[in-house]
């Protein structure tokens, strides 16, 4: 048995102020694929007396912590870090999908839930000869991440980053196989133990390296930095500035400094990564950053900002089928893109590139679509 | 004075309230000691009529001069003691509260410290008491006549009624049309009537009314005076007027939620995505039942219309013209019951409330559309239908009777499907999502604080509620009452309600409003605030945290001189002056200090506060 004290539960995560209204479940994008439905678990944890049993529950590992339920609630309760804590009492009796398993381990162990060695992790910047921070007196710390590190779709992104930000003259260093994983994905998918353990380590290196300022590839590292942290006892010490690179492209595009000499003639259509809109608010800068691009012709989806659609990737769901991995979220995003008419889906985070790219070659459409990193777009307008 | 003082005390027992807590007995005995006292009583209930007898009794045998009443706050039965004091010929200043049950017995366990701290209460309260002076209360003469701001449903009303009764009343109405919102209904629920007539025999009665004077496309710039005299400036375009009243009534009404701050339900975005006002609209303005149904988003009224298209210039002004439409969703609890989304412009706080009228429009509307489209689909989907008006549950089992399908569940988005939207809600009661295709969604807008509220409510002196609403005075024994006395609330301006609400609360208010009115006469509080000429140096300072704008230079005198009629007696000058030359009557230095001695057990408290303003 599986059993939650459910009263506890839900008086810490404020659920009797739920007053069943469905909003989250009617917003949630699994709950149309899967049997993943917010409302009635916050309902069945209600009423459940003081035990609530997580057996069975496969759906709790559909949740791809989009956050969409949250964000429609009007009672201010989070579905989501309900789902979580569920799935945290789940690992902690140690009842997991070995995938879960072997990437918290790898995590554990390599620094990235990828099982690459962590001496690798800097092998994407090999011929790049950039400053090592903090040694080299940089202003920013580019934080790098797991998937743009070591995925070779994601080190192109990195590379081309590396190349707008040389162009627009920011200074800013590197970590290289120092970089641990930011422990994201590790929260997400409910190992509270190990991700205490790695908030605090992070947070302690980052204080001795002096961090102030920083920005990240993933909206993913961006926000359990800029969100997670310092929520933890062990991360109140954690206080450098973070931003996403988007961010750091709009302000350098704002103030002249990063500059397109080319153009990139396309109808480019952008996919708000769940991490960077909803979660954080950031929808104008990509926006910004693309509209300032010669050439780019920016449509929009019918699902965009707050109400884009989430492409299956978070959560811990790169690595996890979920229970209906028939029809992924990021092909009904890919037809989407496909119907506005564009023939470049943006996008500003490495999950979703993965996931979309797959996606487009599941259904067949690499002629008619590019899935394409925003920084690589820019990259090519330099 | 304090030679002379003869003070009788009284110590209550309010039931259980005080005696479970404090011994009252010793009390009394510890009180009967105290220099000053002639005697000392306690008694079960002293706000009773043995318990004011007792006093007026002892006032006449013992020839006290001074009463201590040991009881509640003064807030609760000050006024019965200084009446009962005053019946027994004694000036109604001569006396003192100690509030031992707030103060005491409701805060403290049961023991000797508390009947200590009562004790302690008590004996300051002597020690003021002693040093109290008669004030004499003032009548001032009022101008009998009334302004009344916002020509909606319930400043009309309020206006006639004060004209009915033989006062002139002058409405004061910024647009150019008086009946507000409800002047672009169509039908009202629950009884179905055309609003056309109801505000029509309004506004003529209003139009007619010889004691009426209506002023539209005008603003109200200043207010000055107080109850029974207030100055109300008002500008039409660029003229001035400035019109004398002796009450004002506010009924500025509401606006509609701007639902662009949901962008999640597309509104702006999709035509077919409009507001039950838009849809109230179309349908008043529509001349014969054959022509289509045309609807236009963005018809709220004045700023709403106007913040939204700052808010969305891409879209706006979106019309939709519905023939044979084969789906109409409409959408209850539309920014009402929601903490996600903030007042707006204004930094109050979410939309938490009901707006109470929501529920009703719908089933008005979704009526309304049985009738018009017979053969389409009507779904209302709903989180709580809340019928609790008369005539309201029956109109909304007619609705259902009508066919209309109610699904529980509040939609979380509206996306594009074709030519037409879909609603992608949970049906709570299937526990399943669903996706509802519409030719066209109602939006059940709710009501919130107009953008200007906080500029109404500082030229008035105004309280807001947590919602941004202005606030009564007390929300069950002064509900059209404001903290500005002569200052009274009437409709929507004060919380959301129907018209049947607004008109009843338009009608009290005006009731309300014609107590000074009639009386001809007001009574001022005499503790006011008093100048000490010799140490005043006219440097200015008190005028300048007056609240109440109840000080001035006097011109010849180069003093400051107190208008006893605006002073509320706050204190706000005294704690100010660097002379300590005004000082607020019943709060001297002098007085206070008295009371702090006792209660320190210090001979001079004056030695101490010198000690801590130089820290
Ligand atoms: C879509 C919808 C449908 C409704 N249908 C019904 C129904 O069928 N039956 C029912 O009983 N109720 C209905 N109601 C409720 C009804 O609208 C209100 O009860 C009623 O309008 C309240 O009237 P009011 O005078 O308080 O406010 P308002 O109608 O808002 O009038 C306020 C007036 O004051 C003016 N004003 C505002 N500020 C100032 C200022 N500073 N100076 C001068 N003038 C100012 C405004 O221009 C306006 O004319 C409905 C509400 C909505 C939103
Ligand atoms: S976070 Fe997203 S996927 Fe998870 S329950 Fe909420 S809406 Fe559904
Ligand atoms: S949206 Fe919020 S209030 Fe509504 S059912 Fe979900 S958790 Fe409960």
């Amino acid at each position: 048995m599986l059993q939650i004290e459910s009263r506890q539960f839900a008086v810490e995560r404020g659920l009797f102020a739920c007053i069943q209204c469905g909003k989250c479940t009617g917003g949630c994008p699994m709950a149309m694929k899967t049997r993943l439905n917010p409302r009635d678990l916050i309902y069945r944890v209600l009423v459940s007396g003081n035990g609530f049993n997580l057996e069975g529950r496969e759906e709790l590992w559909d949740c791809t912590t989009c956050l969409t339920c949250y964000s429609r609630c009007p009672k201010q309760v989070n579905p989501m870090e309900a789902i979580l804590a569920m799935r945290g009492a789940i690992v902690e009796k140690g009842k997991i999908h070995p995938n879960v398993k072997t990437a918290l381990e790898s995590t554990f162990r390599n620094g990235n839930p990828l099982k690459m060695p962590r001496s690798d992790r800097a092998e994407w910047a090999k011929e790049l000869q950039l400053k090592a921070f903090p040694d080299g007196g940089a202003e920013y710390l580019f934080y790098i991440g797991c998937t743009p590190s070591y995925d070779p779709r994601g080190q192109k992104v990195a590379r081309a980053l590396v190349r707008v930000l040389g162009s627009a003259g920011l200074d800013f260093g590197i970590l290289g196989n120092d970089e641990n994983c930011c422990a994201s994905e590790v929260r997400r998918l409910g190992e509270a133990g190990l991700f205490e353990a790695m908030v605090e380590e992070n947070t302690a290196a980052f204080t001795e390296l002096g961090v102030e300022k920083m920005f990240t590839v993933s909206p993913h590292c961006f926000n359990v930095f800029k969100n997670d942290y310092q929520k933890l006892e062990v991360g109140a010490k954690f206080s450098a500035q973070v931003q996403h690179y988007t961010q750091v492209l709009a302000d350098l595009t704002r103030d002249g400094r990063l500059k397109f000499n080319g153009s990139f003639e396309q109808k480019v259509t952008y996919h708000d990564p769940c991490y960077l809109g909803r979660h954080n608010g950031i929808f104008d800068e990509p926006r910004a950053i693309l509209q300032g691009i010669p050439g780019l012709e920016l449509i929009e989806m019918d699902r965009s900002r707050e109400k884009s659609l989430c492409c299956e990737g978070g959560g811990g769901r790169m690595f996890l089928e979920g229970t209906n991995p028939g029809t992924r979220l990021a092909q009904q995003r890919v037809q989407e893109a496909l119907d506005s008419g564009a023939t470049i889906l943006a996008t500003a985070c490495p999950f979703c590139l993965l996931t979309l790219e797959e996606a487009v070659k599941h259904l067949n459409a690499e002629e008619k679509l590019r899935v394409l990193d925003i920084a690589e777009i820019a990259e090519r307008a330099l | 004075m304090t030679n002379a003082a003869r003070v009788g005390v009284y110590i209550c027992h309010c039931g259980i309230n005080i005696a479970a807590t404090v011994d009252v007995p010793a009390v009394t005995e510890y009180a009967a000691r105290l220099p000053g006292v002639v005697v000392a009583r306690n008694y079960a209930y002293m706000c009773s009529d043995p318990g004011q007898a007792m006093i007026q009794k002892d006032i006449a045998e013992h020839n006290l001069n001074r009463i201590v009443v040991a009881s509640c706050s003064p807030r609760m039965h000050e006024p019965t003691f200084r009446a009962a004091i005053a019946e027994a010929g004694l000036n109604p200043y001569c006396l003192e509260m100690a509030n031992i049950r707030e103060q005491c017995s409701w805060v403290h366990p049961v023991g000797y410290p508390t009947t200590w701290k009562s004790m302690q209460l008590v004996e300051a309260a002597v020690a003021k008491v002693t040093r109290l002076e008669p004030l004499q209360t003032r009548q001032v003469s009022i101008t009998p006549t009334a302004v009344i701001l916002g020509g909606g449903i319930a400043g009309m009303q309020a206006a006639l009624d004060l004209a009915d009764a033989g006062f002139h009343a002058t409405l004061v109405e910024r647009e150019s049309n008086l009946g507000g919102h409800a002047a672009r209904f169509y039908r009202t629920f629950p009884t179905q009537e055309l609003a056309g007539v109801l505000v029509q025999d309004l506004l003529e009665r209003v139009n007619q009314h010889p004691r009426i004077r209506v002023m539209i496309e005008t603003e109200v710039t200043d207010v000055s005076g107080y109850v029974g005299n207030f100055r109300v400036k008002v500008r039409r375009n660029e003229e001035f007027t400035e019109i004398p009243a002796g009450a004002i009534i506010v009924a500025t009404g509401f606006e509609t939620f701007d639902p662009h701050l949901k962008p999640e339900l597309g509104y702006g975005r999709y035509p077919q995505v409009v507001t039950t006002m838009d849809f109230e609209h179309a349908f008043a303005g529509r001349e014969d039942s054959k022509q289509p149904l045309v609807v236009h988003e963005g018809s709220q009224q004045g700023g709403n219309a106007s913040l939204a298209e700052a808010n969305d210039t891409r879209m706006d002004h979106q019309r939709i013209q519905i023939e044979n439409p084969k789906s109409i969703v409409f959408i209850q609890c539309v920014g009402s019951r929601d903490q996600s989304v903030g007042c707006g412009g204004n930094g109050s706080s979410a939309h938490s409330y009901c707006s109470r009228v929501c529920c009703m429009v719908t089933a008005k509307q979704a009526r309304l559309v049985r009738e018009t489209f017979p053969d389409a689909r009507v779904t209302v989907f709903y989180m709580d239908v809340r019928a609790f008006g008369k005539g309201f549950e029956e109109f909304y089992d007619q609705a259902r009777q009508d066919g209309i399908l109610y699904r529980r569940g509040n939609p979380s988005e509206i996306i594009k499907r074709g030519n037409s939207v879909l609603v992608r809600a949970e049906d709570t009661l299937l526990g399943e999502p669903v996706e509802v295709e519409a030719d066209l969604v109602v939006l059940a807008v709710g009501m919130r604080p107009r953008p200007d509220s906080e500029a109404v409510a500082q030229l008035l002196k105004l309280s807001r509620s947590s919602d941004g609403f202005f606030m009564e005075a007390h929300p069950k024994l002064r509900p059209v009452d404001t903290s500005m006395a002569g200052v009274f609330l009437a409709g929507c301006c004060q919380a959301p309600k129907d018209i049947a609400d607004s008109i009843s609360q338009a009608r009290a208010a005006a009731s309300a409003a014609m107590i000074p009115l009639m009386r001809g006469q007001v009574q001022v509080d005499a503790a006011t605030s008093f100048i000490d000429e010799e140490l005043c140096s006219g440097c200015g300072q008190c005028a300048e945290i007056c609240n109440f704008s109840a000080l001035s230079l006097h011109p010849l005198r180069g003093k400051m001189t107190v208008n006893a009629v605006l002073c509320q007696g706050c204190g706000s000058c005294a704690a100010t002056c660097p002379s300590k030359a005004i000082m607020v009557h019943q709060f001297t230095l002098d007085q206070v200090l008295a009371q702090m001695a006792a209660l320190s057990g210090w001979d001079d408290v004056s030695v101490a506060l010198e000690k801590v303003e130089t820290v």
